[in-house]
C-alpha cells in the first residue's frame, strides 16, 4: 500500500534505504530520550541504590517508595539549595534581561558602530569554557570580597545569561518592522513612550524566552558555583555535583526527576511563546 | 533615503549636510548608549576576571616576599657551583622566621614545583632552624643546614630557589608546554614527563570523536526531522528539545545510572545472557564520550535541521529522476547544500567539548579526564594557581581561535537555541 | 515585565534572602554515617542548647580546600574535622587557629581536661581530638569467592583474590600498605618511605595492582562500591563498614591486619569570622557526652571519661581494641612529605 506513494523510479533499495533512515532517526531519538526516562522510575526505588532491584522489575509495590522525595523535604541542605537556586536565578535573570534587551535594541540599529566585534564580545560568555571563567572570577571577585557572597554569584550568572538574551531579542528584532517605531514617533509620542507602547509588546516574546534561557543557565550552572560559592550559597546543581562525587544515593534521582518536570514546563512555555510570536509575525505580514 | 547614502548627501546644502551628520552621530551615540551599560557590566563581571587569570600566569610574587634576604644574597650567584656560606646563613635565618610564622609550608610548596622533593627538605630543615638563636644561625647556619639534609649539597635545589624567586616568570608557560630551562638558561623539553601536551592532544582527540559521533547520529535524525510529516516532526522535535532543556547534571546522573557496574545497561545485557560478567563502562574515556555525545547532540541537530528545512526536496528527486544513484545524488547534490548547517553544528560541538568540565569530572574516572579537569585540579587540589592560569590561557587561545573561525564563517549571532 | 511583576519578584527574593542569610557558622566533616553521628550527638544538641544555626558541609579530607580559602583570603569554613595525618601539615602551613585544650571543660567525672583527653588528642596545638578511627580494608562475602582475604599481603595478591580494589585517591595509607605488603617491618615504614629508594619500592608494589584499582575520593563511596560489585576489596574507614554491617545488614567483613589508625580532630580555619563561636562549639563537641556518641559508628572517643557511657557490646569493634595489629599514622612524616609524595603519586597515576 505504501509503495504507491513512492516515485516511479524508486527501486527496492530506495525503499529499504528510506526505512533504514526512518529506523535510525528513531533509534537516535531513543538514545536521546531514554537516559532521561530511566531516571524517573529509579527515583522511586525503595533501596538506597541507583539500579533496578528484582522487586522493581516484578512491579512489586513494596519495591517502590517515596522515601527519597521525603528525604529532600527533610534535608536542610537541599531546601537551602532550592531556595538559593531560585534566589540567584531570579536576580541574575533580571540583570541579564534588562541589560541584554537594551543592548540588543542598540545592536539591531543600523547605526551601531563596531557592530560585529561588539556582538562577538557579548556572546563570548557562552563560548569561553566555564572552567576559565570560574577560575578568573575566583581570582578577581575575591579581591572585591564578592567570592562566597550572593551578589558575586548573581553578577557571575548574569554575565553568563547575557548571550542568550542577546540572541533571542536580536532574533525578534530582526523580524521587527522598524517603521512602526517611527510611526509612533511621528504621531508625536516621546521616544520612551513609543518604546514602551510599541516596541515592548512586539519584542516581548523574545525578551521572555531570553529571560527563560538566562534563568535556566543560572539554574543549571555548577562550575562557577563550585569556585565562587560558600557553603551558605549552595545551589541545586552544586548539591547534586557533590552528591554524585561523594555519596551516590537516590535523593539525587528524586531531585533529577523534579528537574525534568521543571524542564518539561519550560519547554511547554517556550513552545507557547513561539506560537504566539509566529502569530504576531503573521499579523505583521498581512498589514504590510 | 538613508542619511548614509552619499548620492543623497550630495544634493543637500552644506547646512543640511551638517545637520544630517549630526543626526547620524546622535543616532550612533544613542545606539551605543544602549549597549554601554552591558559592556561595562561585562567588563567587570567577565573580561576583567579573565584578564586577572592571564596575569596570574606570569606574576608570582610569593617566594620573593617569603625569603627576600636569601634571594638578594643569591643575586650574584652564577648557578654552576654551590652558593657560599653567607647565602646559607641568610637562608637559615629566613627559614627560622618562616617556621615561626608558619609559612615554611608555603615556601616548600613553591620550591617543590621547580624541583620535586624539595618540599620535605625545606620543611624538615625549617623545623630544625626554629629552635636555634639568630646569633647561632648568622654564624653557623650554613653548617646546620648542611647537617639537616644532604640534599642542600645539590645545586639543583639552589637553582630552584633562585628560579622560584622571580616575580615575573615564563616558568608556568614552559611547564604548561612541557618545557623547562636547563642550567644554562636554554629552553628544552622537560626530562621528567610529557604531561600537558599529551593531555591537550587527548582533549582535542576526544572532542573530535564526540563531534564526529554527534554528526553521525545527528545527520540522519535532522534529515528525517526536516522531511517528515509536520505532526511527526513536531513530536520528534520535542523529543530533541526535552534533553536540551534538561539540566546537565540530570543527564550526567542518568549516564551514571545506566553505565555503572550494576547499572541498567549491564543488568539488561546480563539478563539477556549477552554477557556473563558486568563490563566496566563508567569512569572511562568511553563513558565520557558517550555522555558528552548525548549532551551535545542537540547542538548538532538544530543547525542541521534549520538548513535542511530550507532545501527543496525536489532537488534530490530531480537528480535521481535524471538517473543519479541515490548515494551519488546525495554526495553531489544534498550534502553540499547542508554544509553551512553541518559546519556550524560541528564547530559549535567541537568548541563546547574542548572546554568541558562537569561530565568528564563525574563520569570520566582517571582516563576520561580532559584539560579542564586538570585546570580544576590545579585550582582546587594542588593549589598551583599559576599553572592553572597558564593552562587556562592556552585553552582560551585555542577556543578564541575556533570562535573567530565560527564568527567569520557562520556568524556568532546565528547560534541556534531551538 | 511590568513594574508590578518586578516588585513581586523583588519581594519574593527578599523573603528568600531573609531566610537564607540566617545561617551562622559552617562546620565541615566527612558526611555519611560518621557525619550523621556527629550531627546527632554534637551539632543538633549544640543548636538546641545555644540556638546557633550550623551549616553542616561535607568534604573528603585533605588540606587543599582549606588552603585555597586561606590563601585567597576567602574564608568560607569555620570548624573543620581534619585527620591528624593532615593536621600537622595544615598547622605548620599556618592554615589553622591555635586552640588551648587546657581551657576546655572538665570531664563528667571531674577530671581536668588535659588528664581526661588521651595524650595524642591534645598533642597538636591546632586541634583537639574527636575520635580514634582507623583505615582497614573490607570485602563483600558474596562477591569475594572461596578464598577469603586475611592479611594486607592478600590485598596486593591479585592471583589469590581476583577483582577490583577500591583505594582512596591519595598517597597516604596506600604507600604504607604497599611497603608492609612488600615485606617492610611495620615500625620501619616511615623511615623507608623517607628515602627515594623506599618511595620507588612503594610505587613499584602499587604498580603490581594498578590495573585492578578503582579510585575513590570520599569514604562514603566504599560501601556502595562493595555492594554493587564495583570493587571486591575496599579500603575504608572502619566506621563506614561497621555501619553498613550493623545498619544495612550488608555481608561485609573487615580485615584488621596492618590497619593504620589515626585521630580526627576539630580545628578552626585561620581567619574564620566566627572564631569565638567556633571555639565554643569545639568545647561543646569534645565534651564527655557528645564524644560518647561516636562509638555508634565504631570510632573511639578521645576522652577517657566518655568510655563509661559507651555500650560494652561495641568495644571489640573499636580501633583501640586492635592496636597491636596496626600502625599509627605519622602526621609529622606526612607534613614533610605530603607535598612531594602527593606530586609523585599524581604523576604515577597519569603514567
Amino acid at each position: 500500500m505504501a509503495r504507491a506513494s513512492y516515485p516511479a523510479y524508486y527501486t527496492f533499495w530506495h525503499i529499504l534505504g528510506e526505512y533504514a533512515l526512518k529506523l535510525s532517526a528513531w533509534l537516535v531519538l531513543f538514545f536521546l530520550i531514554l537516559p532521561i526516562l530511566v531516571i524517573i522510575p529509579l527515583s522511586f526505588n525503595a533501596e538506597p541504590f541507583f539500579s533496578f532491584t528484582q522487586g522493581m522489575l516484578q512491579l512489586d509495590p513494596e519495591a517502590y517508595s517515596l522515601r527519597w522525595y521525603q528525604g529532600i523535604v527533610e534535608n536542610d541542605n537541599w531546601l537551602l539549595a532550592i531556595k538559593n537556586s531560585f534566589f540567584i536565578g531570579i536576580f541574575a535573570t533580571l540583570i541579564a534581561t534588562t541589560l541584554g534587551t537594551l543592548a540588543a535594541i542598540g545592536l539591531s540599529s543600523d547605526d551601531m558602530p563596531f557592530k560585529r566585534a561588539i556582538m562577538a564580545l557579548l556572546l563570548s560568555p557562552m563560548i569561553v569554557p566555564l572552567i576559565i571563567i570560574a577560575a578568573g572570577m575566583f581570582f578577581f571577585y575575591t579581591k572585591f570580597s564578592l567570592a562566597g557572597s550572593y551578589l558575586g554569584l548573581i553578577i557571575a550568572h548574569a554575565a553568563l545569561g547575557v548571550p542568550f538574551v542577546i540572541i533571542t531579542v536580536t532574533a525578534t528584532l530582526s523580524n521587527f518592522n522598524r517603521s512602526l517605531y517611527y510611526a509612533g514617533l511621528s504621531l508625536g509620542a516621546s521616544p520612551i513612550r513609543t518604546f514602551f507602547d510599541v516596541v515592548v509588546p512586539l519584542i516581548r516574546p523574545g525578551v521572555i524566552s531570553g529571560a527563560m534561557f538566562a534563568f535556566v543557565t543560572s539554574f543549571d550552572e555548577v562550575v562557577v558555583v563550585l569556585f565562587l560559592a560558600g557553603p551558605g550559597q549552595r545551589t541545586i546543581p552544586r548539591q547534586m555535583f557533590s552528591g554524585l562525587r561523594e555519596q551516590i544515593n537516590p535523593t539525587i534521582l528524586a531531585v533529577a526527576t523534579l528537574l525534568i518536570l521543571v524542564s518539561v514546563l519550560f519547554l511547554l512555555a517556550l513552545e507557547l511563546l513561539r506560537r504566539r510570536s509566529e502569530k504576531m509575525r503573521g499579523l505583521d505580514d498581512t498589514t504590510r | 533615503m538613508s542619511t548614509g547614502n552619499p548620492a543623497a548627501v550630495e544634493k543637500l546644502s552644506r547646512r543640511e549636510y551638517v545637520l544630517a551628520q549630526r543626526e547620524l552621530r546622535r543616532k550612533k551615540m544613542f545606539a551605543l548608549a544602549l549597549v554601554v551599560p552591558l559592556l561595562l557590566f561585562l567588563f567587570f563581571a567577565f573580561v576583567a576576571p579573565i584578564g586577572t587569570m592571564l596575569y596570574r600566569g606570569v606574576y608570582n610574587p610569593v617566594v620573593a616576599e617569603l625569603i627576600p634576604d636569601t634571594l638578594q644574597a643569591l643575586e650574584q650567584w652564577e648557578g654552576q657551583t654551590l652558593p657560599d656560606d653567607a647565602v646559607l646563613n641568610r637562608l637559615a635565618l629566613d627559614l627560622k622566621r618562616l617556621a615561626q610564622t608558619r609559612k615554611s609550608g608555603k615556601l616548600a610548596e613553591e620550591i617543590n614545583r621547580h624541583w620535586p622533593g624539595a618540599s620535605s627538605v625545606i620543611k624538615s630543615t625549617a623545623r630544625r632552624m626554629k629552635r636555634q638563636t639568630d646569633e647561632a644561625l648568622l654564624n653557623g647556619g650554613a653548617d646546620m643546614i648542611r647537617v639537616a639534609n644532604k640534599k642542600w649539597q645539590r645545586v639543583e635545589i639552589w637553582r630552584a630557589i633562585k628560579k622560584a624567586g622571580q616575580v615575573y616568570t615564563d616558568g608556568y608557560y614552559l611547564t604548561a608546554l612541557d618545557l623547562e630551562r636547563n642550567a644554562d638558561g636554554d629552553i628544552q623539553q622537560r626530562e621528567s614527563a610529557q604531561i600537558y601536551i599529551k593531555l591537550y592532544q587527548k582533549t582535542l582527540w576526544m572532542a573530535l570523536v564526540i563531534t564526529f559521533s554527534c554528526l553521525l547520529l545527528g545527520y540522519p535524525l535532522a534529515y528525517y526531522l526536516a522531511n517528515a510529516p509536520s505532526k511527526t516532526a513536531n513530536l520528534m522535535m520535542i523529543l530533541v528539545l526535552l534533553p536540551f532543556w534538561t539540566s546537565l547534571l540530570v543527564r550526567t546522573t542518568a549516564w551514571i545510572a545506566l553505565l555503572q557496574t550494576n547499572g541498567v545497561v549491564n543488568s539488561t545485557l546480563m539478563a539477556l545472557k549477552i554477557i556473563n560478567q558486568p563490563i566496566e563502562m563508567l569512569y572511562t574515556e568511553f563513558s565520557t564520550i558517550i555522555a558528552m555525545t548525548h549532551i551535545l547532540l542537540p547542538f548538532m541537530v538544530l543547525p542541521l535541521f534549520s538548513v535542511m528545512k530550507g532545501i527543496d526536496p525536489s532537488l534530490m528527486r530531480a537528480a535521481q529522476s535524471m538517473g543519479a544513484k541515490p548515494i551519488s545524488a546525495f554526495i553531489s547534490v544534498y550534502l553540499p547544500n547542508t554544509l553551512p548547517g553541518l559546519s556550524a553544528g560541528a564547530l559549535l560541538v567541537f568548541i563546547i567539548s574542548v572546554g568541558y568540565y562537569i561530565t568528564p569530572a563525574l563520569v570520566g574516572g582517571t582516563d576520561g579526564q580532559m584539560i579542564s579537569n586538570i585546570i580544576a585540579f590545579h585550582m582546587q587540589q594542588s593549589n598551583n594557581w599559576g599553572l592553572a592560569a597558564t593552562l587556562g590561557s592556552l585553552l582560551l587561545v585555542l577556543i578564541l581561535a575556533l570562535y573567530w573561525i565560527y564568527d567569520h564563517f557562520i556568524g556568532a549571532s546565528n547560534i541556534k537555541l531551538g | 515585565m511590568t513594574l508590578k511583576h518586578l516588585s513581586t519578584a523583588a519581594a519574593l527574593s527578599v523573603l528568600f534572602a531573609s531566610q537564607t542569610f540566617a545561617a551562622e557558622m559552617t562546620v565541615v566533616s566527612f558526611g555519611g554515617a560518621y557525619g550523621a553521628a556527629q550531627k546527632k550527638h554534637m551539632l543538633d544538641p549544640y543548636t538546641a542548647e545555644t540556638g546557633t544555626k550550623l551549616l553542616f558541609e561535607d568534604y573528603s579530607g585533605g588540606i587543599a580546600e582549606i588552603k585555597a580559602q586561606v590563601e585567597a583570603g576567602n574564608i568560607q569554613w569555620d570548624v573543620v574535622d581534619i585527620e591528624v595525618i593532615d593536621l600537622e601539615r595544615a598547622c605548620s602551613e599556618g592554615l589553622l587557629e591555635v586552640i588551648d585544650p587546657a581551657t576546655f571543660p572538665k570531664g563528667a567525672d571531674g577530671a581536668a581536661p588535659l588528664d581526661d583527653f588521651i595524650p595524642s588528642a591534645v598533642a597538636n596545638e591546632c586541634g583537639v581530638g574527636n575520635i580514634v578511627w582507623t583505615i582497614i580494608y573490607a570485602y563483600n562475602e558474596e562477591t569475594v569467592g572461596d578464598n577469603k582475604p586475611l592479611s594486607i599481603n592478600d590485598f596486593f595478591d591479585t592471583a589469590k583474590i581476583p577483582g577490583k580494589r577500591a583505594m582512596r585517591k591519595r598517597p597516604q595509607v596506600n604507600l604504607e600498605w604497599a611497603l608492609i605488603a612488600d615485606g617492610v617491618a611495620r615500625d620501619q615504614v616511615y623511615e623507608v618511605l623517607s628515602t627515594d629508594e623506599g618511595q620507588a619500592q612503594a610505587f613499584a608494589k602499587l604498580d603490581t595492582i594498578k590495573g585492578d584499582i578503582v579510585w575513590f575520593d570520599s569514604w562514603s563511596q566504599v560501601p556502595q562500591l562493595l555492594n554493587d560489585g564495583g570493587a571486591t576489596l575496599g579500603q575504608s574507614a572502619n566506621g563506614r563498614i561497621f555501619s553498613a554491617i550493623k545498619e544495612d545488614n550488608k555481608p561485609f567483613q573487615m580485615v584488621w591486619d596492618a590497619h593504620i589508625y589515626d585521630l580526627d580532630v576539630w580545628s578552626i580555619v585561620k581567619g574564620s569570622k566566627n572564631k569565638d563561636l567556633a571555639m565554643d562549639f569545639i568545647k561543646f563537641a569534645t565534651g564527655t557526652k557528645p564524644l560518647s556518641g561516636m562509638p555508634d559508628v565504631a570510632y573511639g572517643p578521645t576522652r577517657k571519661s566518655s568510655m563509661a557511657l559507651v555500650d560494652p557490646a561495641v568495644v571489640p569493634d573499636l580501633p583501640t581494641s586492635h592496636l597491636d595489629e596496626g600502625l599509627k599514622a605519622d602526621g609529622i612524616f606526612w607534613a614533610d612529605y605530603g607535598e612531594s609524595l602527593g606530586e609523585k603519586f599524581n604523576e604515577w597515576l597519569l603514567k
